[in-house]
């Protein structure tokens, strides 16, 4: 290994712990929040089971209001609601907090997307069989889409990586951070150029995971 | 069994049915035809109430379906079976799982379950193929598998959206086949609607016409039975090389 790599090590290992605090946190929201607003954004669309104009406009300008805020600007926007939930805005898991409702947002988006690609009649037969929306999500919805909601949720953790990057201004450390203080900023550029490959690598990683599952369950 | 009373519906400033009534008998195999656009969907679907009439009464085995709520109308559904021209199978079910699907919804022991979806799939001779995707089955052999699907809930009605007009003729007289036995052997109530004149024919006795939302006539009629039709090759050459009728059905 590299000399520099192995003078950094502790840092550098403590780095990725934090990126993969941020990123993790980011999946576990998409999941559990996202996955939710996103099927209920599809259900309130026009002509869907739960039809429902007001929800689906609000709920939707919400979603796009919060992708369309420069990342960085919606962390410091957020910053009196980071302090009010975790007592601090300052270290990594306050930089969770901007980083979960981004998360939300893009993740539903994408869930949404892959729902609209299943075909009318299948949900017209579910209706026809008597099925509830609860049945119709969990036993139709989100098993035709399966493999559309896993190649979202890979370019959604790619996106979180991405945006993990930026969390040095409040304090969030993580690979990125490593690599601007210590690789840009005290002109380490070969120190930096190793950060960019480790990310690169783990995204790598990341998108074949993902199309490979993806592939593995879509027997459409 | 089926009893519509003055039932219309309209989408935005377009009335597809104009106060439609029609009596369909238990036993009965009753079809519905007419032009594209005539509104045959729309009447089928008023059956099950997947469209909401905005006037009139729809009584399904002597229930008002528009009375009841949501929880009975899910459980009248249940037996009330549909299939559809594009079959609407769940693609990353195996054909097991498919037909196991309405079972799982009625809340039907794993064992029941299991011996039921077996016996759906015998009676439209697909047992062989339980583990199969849709994606690797034929058309007609996709139908079959949305027909035992909605045998497996031992449906008293079973309504049927144009269930052939994708298939080829000889599909086509198989599937209206399993439609006839269905209603023979299981005494379960079909309606069919089709633009396809021969397949009215061959398997329904009385027949609604229907125009411009309207019921223009229903007629009583002898089925001719289910013509099939010599598919090798060269029963094509023969019929291609002989003049008048092409047999299409
Ligand atoms: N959800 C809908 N919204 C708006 N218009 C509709 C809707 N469903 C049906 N229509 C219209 O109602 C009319 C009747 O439609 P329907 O599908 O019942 O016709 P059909 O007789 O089944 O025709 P086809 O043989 O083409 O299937 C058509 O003009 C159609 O455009
Ligand atoms: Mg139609």
């Amino acid at each position: 290994m590299p000399d520099v790599l192995m003078q950094y090590q502790a840092e550098i290992w403590q780095a990725i712990g934090e990126t993969f605090i941020m990123v993790g946190f980011s999946i576990l929201a998409a999941i559990l929040v996202g996955l939710p607003v996103g099927t209920f954004l599809f259900l309130c669309r026009k002509d869907q089971l739960l039809e429902n104009q007001l929800v689906f406009s609000s709920l939707n300008l919400l979603v796009n209001i919060i992708r369309s805020f420069p990342f960085l600007l919606l962390v410091i926007f957020l910053i009196p609601f980071t302090r009010f939930i975790i007592g601090t805005a300052f270290g990594t898991a306050a930089a969770t907090v901007p980083l979960t409702i981004i998360a939300i947002a893009h993740y539903s988006r994408l869930v949404e997307q892959s729902l609209l690609d299943i075909p009318k009649g299948v949900l017209e037969a579910a209706v026809s069989m008597g099925a509830s929306i609860k049945n119709i999500i969990f036993k139709f919805l989100f098993v035709e889409a399966r493999s559309g909601l896993v190649l979202g949720l890979t370019t959604s953790t790619i996106s979180f990586i991405s945006y993990s990057t930026i969390m040095g201004v409040v304090g969030g450390g993580g690979i990125g951070d490593f690599a601007i203080r210590y690789g840009y900023q005290q002109f380490r550029t070969d120190l930096m150029m190793y950060m960019i490959v480790i990310m690169v690598i783990l995204v790598q990683f990341i998108q074949f995971t993902g199309i490979t599952i993806a592939t593995k369950i879509d027997k459409r | 069994m089926i009893h519509l009373q003055n039932v219309s519906k309209r989408f935005g400033d377009f009335q597809a049915i104009k106060s439609v009534s029609i009596d369909i008998d238990q036993g009965e195999v009753f079809g519905i035809i007419g032009a594209s656009g005539a509104g045959k969907s729309t009447l089928l679907r008023l059956i099950n109430l997947l469209e909401m009439p905005d006037q009139g009464k729809v009584h399904v085995g002597g229930q008002d379906l528009t009375k009841l709520t949501s929880k009975k109308l899910r459980q009248a559904r249940q037996s009330i079976a549909m299939i559809f021209q594009h079959y609407n199978l769940l693609g990353n079910k195996t054909v097991y799982d498919n037909v196991a699907v309405p079972l799982e919804l009625a809340k039907i022991s794993k064992q029941e379950r299991q011996n039921r979806v077996l016996e759906s799939l015998q009676f439209v001779g697909l047992a062989h193929l339980k583990d199969q995707y849709p994606a690797q089955l034929s058309g007609g052999q996709k139908q079959r598998v949305a027909i035992a699907r909605a045998l497996a809930i031992q449906p008293q009605v079973l309504l049927c959206d144009e269930p052939t007009s994708s298939l080829d003729p000889n599909t086509t007289a198989e599937i209206l086949n399993v439609l006839k036995s269905i209603n023979e052997r299981l005494g379960v109530t079909i309606v069919v609607v089709s633009h396809e004149m021969e397949v009215i024919k061959s398997i329904c006795r009385r027949v609604s016409v229907m125009s411009d939302g309207e019921v223009f006539d229903t007629v009583t009629i002898e089925p001719t039975g289910i013509r099939t039709i010599d598919h090798s090759a060269k029963g094509f050459v023969e019929r291609l090389t002989k003049d008048g009728d092409s047999n299409h059905a």
